[in-house]
């Protein structure tokens, strides 16, 4: 997993609430085995004109010139500004995938769903939550100013506007610590192996029924 | 003290230990796995060398790709390349970990949260995860169920540990009778609209209340399985007397004394009288009438006899925007009625509805009619094998088919469109699935959520009717 500790990139601003995991990353490219190469289709409904089709080059396909990704000024943007809820509905992970396949490091937003909150950290995506009006105020300044590029700070837990604002945001000490150092959730649960046991050990006395009966 | 809610006993009863920054790893009884969340979660353990915890709490089969129609050719025989693969992929690694898979055409397959019920796989008191966020179907048993992502499915498969964090608790209370025609579907996108796609997020739902204590397992399944559509991972229904019965006999539930001492362990699964919750919503069961969706969020519901919104009532900036462009998505203008949309398709089925009594219900609305002619297709898709020939038996099917529907083999099928059951652009559907996002059903297609039975009512009048007007 990638460690992430200080990154500074171009925000990109995705002005809408509730944009579900469909959206993110839509389901006929969750027909892949892999875990890479679904940043060609990160929001394809919004990004093209026309349906994507799994395993079809992206080279060629008509752009909606609209769509915020497609602007000359966001191109590299590292950086997703977003709105309340993101991330609802499915809990694919392809989408975390395909954020990060395409160049994303952290997401910002004033809400998310548990389950995509969650599946960033397992891929070195960091999603902050920051007020409702930090929010707003980063939509407008990110309007205002071509460029425009945001600091994180995840040690001091910061983020950071061209202007030198610091914005503080809260995350779990254990998931920082991870994402800090690129650790692996397994090799860490893994440690803790005598613990488990002692637990399954009990429980098979508990409720025998729930043992073996699979098979 | 403060007693325990049904949730705190399922979470505290599964606590291997708390870390120090306040995170949990809790033990995990089950996991089903199905082909779309789990390839690279078994290609991470070959990549590590590891192996699974424990196989016999693993259960899988394939739905989210399986075709649904005739496909006694088996795997090689599926179409789409992609999906053949992945339905393949689950097969080979099944095999190759030793997990007890139901095969496309074992007649015990079908969609996740119906298989796993049907067969006691997934038994009150116990702890169950899959990579799919309608996991919270199976709160309806009294188990504490959730949604995980693919890196969680590996580090169940590796440890049968999650790390997690304690949710907060809601209690949703909806006391009263529901009236005639009014299903559990009606009664969960009403809780959505009230509370909102996200109003549940962080929070373990408990549904409470004379609606859910008279309700049938399948229905609270319907209801549970809808929680994340209000934003909460987890759905609870307390274990009472239906639970009990309808485990009763089930293949992989407890036999002989094991199930006397599990019955005694059960009869506890509820949450104590003088537990507090972190929120509580009541609704009265009366104001509850057949349910409709308008927009592109589960949130943006209203009762038949009403009409669209119009965004100029609306204050909140974020809100208008969110209706407007739900209307140009829908194709739908501010203030228009419910019962003047117009359908093209209908789908019956999904992990919220597609067990037997869904399907009762809608064959009795569309018994001795006929499917309206601007339908251009409407599919029945039962949710496994075995509620397929349940059907059969009890003649649904042909009910079905001489209505004019298309009776189908059991998948997940036009709910997320993976499998080649789609919207064309710009069509409109009844769909008693859960999602009715842009693009879910097929590119540019348009999802109503509904019951069966106003699905079934759409299906023979070619819009949408208060289903009260035809039973």
């Amino acid at each position: 997993m990638n460690k992430f500790t200080l990154h500074t990139g171009i925000a990109a601003p995705l002005d809408r609430a509730n944009v579900d995991t469909d959206m993110i990353i839509p389901k006929q490219f969750l027909k892949s085995i892999k875990r890479s190469g679904f940043g060609k289709n990160l929001f394809d409904e919004l990004r093209y004109l026309d349906e994507g089709q799994p395993d079809q080059s992206c080279e060629g396909r008509p752009l909606n010139t609209e769509f915020v990704l497609n602007q000359s000024r966001y191109q590299g943007a590292s950086v997703l500004l977003a709105r309340e809820n993101f991330g609802c509905g499915s809990s694919r992970e392809h989408a975390p995938w395909a954020l990060d396949d395409y160049g994303f490091r952290c997401v910002i937003a004033p809400s998310f769903a548990e389950i995509f909150y969650n599946n960033c950290f397992k891929n070195g995506l960091l999603p902050i939550v920051l007020r409702d009006e930090q929010v707003d105020q980063l939509f407008r300044e990110v309007a205002e100013t071509e460029g425009y590029q945001l600091s994180i700070d995840l040690e001091r837990q910061l983020v950071i506007t061209p202007s030198g604002e610091e914005m503080t945001f809260s995350i779990d000490g254990f998931r920082k610590h991870c994402l800090m150092n690129g650790l692996d959730d397994i090799g860490i649960t893994l440690q803790n192996e005598a613990d488990i046991r002692a637990y399954e050990e009990r429980r098979r006395q508990q409720a025998p029924w729930l043992f073996g009966a699979i098979k | 003290m403060a007693g325990k809610t049904l949730y705190d006993k399922l979470f505290d009863s599964h606590l291997v230990r708390t870390n120090e920054d306040g995170s949990s790893l809790i033990y995990i009884d089950r996991q089903v796995l199905h082909e779309v969340t789990s390839p690279q979660a078994f290609e991470g353990l070959r990549l590590a060398g590891r192996k699974p915890w424990r196989v016999d709490a693993n259960i899988a089969t394939p739905d989210h790709n399986v075709p649904t129609t005739e496909r006694s050719g088996g795997v090689d025989l599926i179409v789409d390349p992609v999906s053949k693969i992945q339905v393949k992929t689950l097969d080979a690694n099944c095999d190759e970990f030793g997990i007890l898979e139901f095969k496309m055409n074992d007649h015990r397959q079908g969609i996740v949260h119906v298989m796993a019920p049907e067969q006691g796989a997934i038994l009150p008191g116990s702890t169950a995860v899959c990579g799919d966020s309608h996991t919270a179907t199976l709160g309806a048993l009294g188990a504490l169920a959730h949604g995980i992502g693919t890196s969680e499915v590996e580090h169940v498969l590796a440890t049968q540990c999650l790390i997690t964090k304690k949710m907060q608790n809601m209690l949703v209370r909806v006391d009263g009778e529901l009236g005639i025609g009014v299903t559990p579907k009606d009664v969960v996108l009403h809780v959505i609209g009230v509370i909102g796609t996200a109003g549940g997020t962080g929070y373990a739902i408990e549904f409470g209340g004379d609606v859910f204590r008279n309700m049938s397992m399948e229905g609270r399944m319907t209801v549970c399985n809808m929680a994340i559509e209000a934003g909460a991972r987890v759905g609870l229904v307390a274990v009472d007397q239906t639970t009990i019965d309808y485990f009763e006999g089930r293949p992989f539930a407890p036999k002989g004394e094991h199930w006397d001492a599990a019955v005694a362990e059960w009869r506890g699964l509820t949450s104590d009288t003088d537990a507090e919750f972190d929120a509580v919503v009541e609704i009265h069961a009366e104001d509850i009438e057949p349910q409709v969706t308008w927009g592109t969020s589960p949130e943006m519901v209203v009762g038949v006899s009403g009409q669209v919104p119009n965004p100029d009532k609306e204050k909140d900036p974020v809100k208008v925007d969110g209706i407007n462009r739900a209307l140009k998505y829908m194709g739908l203008v501010a203030d228009q009625k419910i019962t003047d949309i117009k359908l093209d398709r209908i789908f019956i089925g999904s992990c919220t509805n597609s067990r037997i009594e869904d399907l009762r219900d809608a064959a009795k609305v569309v018994k001795g009619r006929k499917v309206a002619a601007n339908i251009i297709q409407a599919l029945v898709v039962p949710g496994s094998g075995l509620v397929k020939a349940q059907a059969e038996q009890e003649g649904l099917d042909k009910i079905f088919i001489e209505a004019g529907l298309e009776w189908r083999e059991p998948g997940c099928s036009m709910c997320l469109a993976m499998n080649p059951d789609k919207l064309g652009n710009g069509e409109h559907c009844a769909s008693t699935s859960n999602r009715n996002f842009e693009g879910r059903q097929g590119f540019g297609g348009r999802t109503h959520l509904v019951s069966p039975a106003m699905a079934a009512a759409a299906a023979v009048t070619g819009h949408f009717i208060d289903v009260r007007e035809l039973i």
